[in-house]
């Protein structure tokens, strides 16, 4: 997977999630979703040096 | 022939009568996210120079490092019997073909839908693929067993001829390696239509070992080889034990159920829930089925808040999936920061597939 951007959103209700472009479009990622192949991409991305920013 | 002598030697001898099939969609009669998709190959879907390309339901285009360029299409051209295909047509040759290339169409399992198989126990059970297929000329391709658990893997050779023909192929039993018994990702089967010498340039590994790169799709043509190439495939079945048995139709319903454990791409409507809050809420919506785990979203196009019906870019949490055997319900809810709307509609994309 191509991830060109990762940040954290978080709601009223502390719910944090990832909002990340990957392969060019804008996705929703649950966070220590085991099984969700996005949040294992994200984590292989992280591995490799990149940064999740953090939320506004 | 009698009656009796057909019906017995299309009878399974492994396993039961209904349900055999494990492959999803094996006659590509769901395709929520459309029904042609063009230019892969071309890394849109995947890091440079590799392309992971969903197209119907459960399977997708794989491939890496190769200047081919193929579309894929739901089509009519099918075998009697069947009302959709898988159509791969070349749009971009490639002719000087690197050691690491590769193309192949892909399904995926997990290993709760494998465990018929008693891969890994001394009682292990054989694998029959069968499925329709058909070229604009001939050609040789490989099919892979792809144990992701304990990476081993088999292949076979078939041959595609300009007629639609239905391949058997009988893979052995695997008595080393079980198959994890969870929602995770076991075993991938992958249909290989060009390579390198990477994983095409040993000797075709025909019964279960280790894997070893060059032996996984060794011998085969290229379907990037001439830009006039199609391939067509429909009707694919993968049972339990030696023995093929006809494909397995079942209802359009139960087809799109077992698909949108993976991915769905529904319709959101509702009245806001923002009560005590800075921001807007939609109510928690129900996924169709309950899916195999918490899926990523995303949105589908534009939402539109109302009054007004203006355009709105919504986040979208999802929560639930299943994570475990029993599974349980899948959510998901847009909200909206620092705005406030009566209503909120739009399509959102759920997707955990494997």
């Amino acid at each position: 997977m191509n991830i060109t951007s990762a940040k954290y959103v978080e709601d009223d209700f502390n719910i944090k999630i990832i909002k990340a472009t990957i392969n060019g479009q804008e996705m929703f990622v649950p966070i220590n979703a085991e099984g969700n192949r996005h949040w294992q991409a994200i984590q292989e991305w992280v591995a490799e040096g990149n940064t999740i920013a953090e939320a506004d | 022939m009698s009656n009796a002598r057909k019906l017995a030697d299309n009878l399974p001898t492994e396993g039961q009568l209904s349900g055999r099939n494990v492959i999803i969609n094996g006659e590509f009669a769901i395709s929520q996210r459309g029904t042609s998709f063009t230019n892969i190959g071309s890394g849109g879907g995947g890091t440079s120079g590799y392309d992971d390309t969903w197209t119907m339901d459960r399977f997708l285009i794989s491939q890496g490092l190769s200047a081919g360029r193929c579309s894929v299409e739901q089509s009519s051209d099918t075998p009697d019997g069947f009302s959709k295909s898988l159509k791969i047509s070349t749009t971009t040759a490639d002719t000087s073909i690197g050691a690491s290339e590769y193309h192949r169409l892909q399904t995926k399992f997990e290993g709760l839908d494998l465990q018929r198989f008693a891969k890994g126990t001394s009682s292990a059970k054989e694998y029959t693929l069968s499925f329709y297929c058909k070229a604009n000329a001939a050609a040789t391709y490989a099919v892979e067993l792809y144990d992701i658990d304990n990476q081993r893997t088999v292949s076979k050779l078939f041959n595609v001829t300009t007629n639609w023909t239905r391949v058997i192929l009988i893979f052995p039993a695997d008595t080393t390696g079980a198959f994890d018994n969870n929602n995770l990702l076991s075993m991938e089967l992958n249909w290989w239509m060009h390579t390198g010498s990477t994983y095409g340039g040993g000797t075709l590994q025909t019964t279960w070992g280790g894997i070893v790169q060059a032996n996984r799709a060794a011998g085969i043509d290229s379907i990037f080889d001439s830009t006039a190439r199609t391939f067509f495939i429909t009707g694919c079945q993968l049972e339990l034990g030696p023995q093929s048995s006809p494909f397995e139709h079942e209802q359009h319903s139960v087809t799109l159920a077992k698909c949108h454990r993976y991915y769905a791409r529904m319709y959101y409507g509702s009245n806001a829930e923002n009560a005590g809050y800075s921001n807007s809420y939609g109510d928690y919506f129900p996924t169709p089925v309950p899916m195999r785990a918490t899926p990523t979203a995303a949105l589908n196009g534009t939402f539109a808040q109302y009054p007004g019906g203006s355009s709105v870019t919504p986040t979208i949490n999802a929560t639930g999936g299943t994570g475990h055997a029993n599974g349980h319900q899948t959510f998901i809810r847009p909200y909206v920061s620092g705005n406030s709307y009566n209503y909120l509609e739009g399509v959102i994309n759920v997707d955990s597939e494997l």
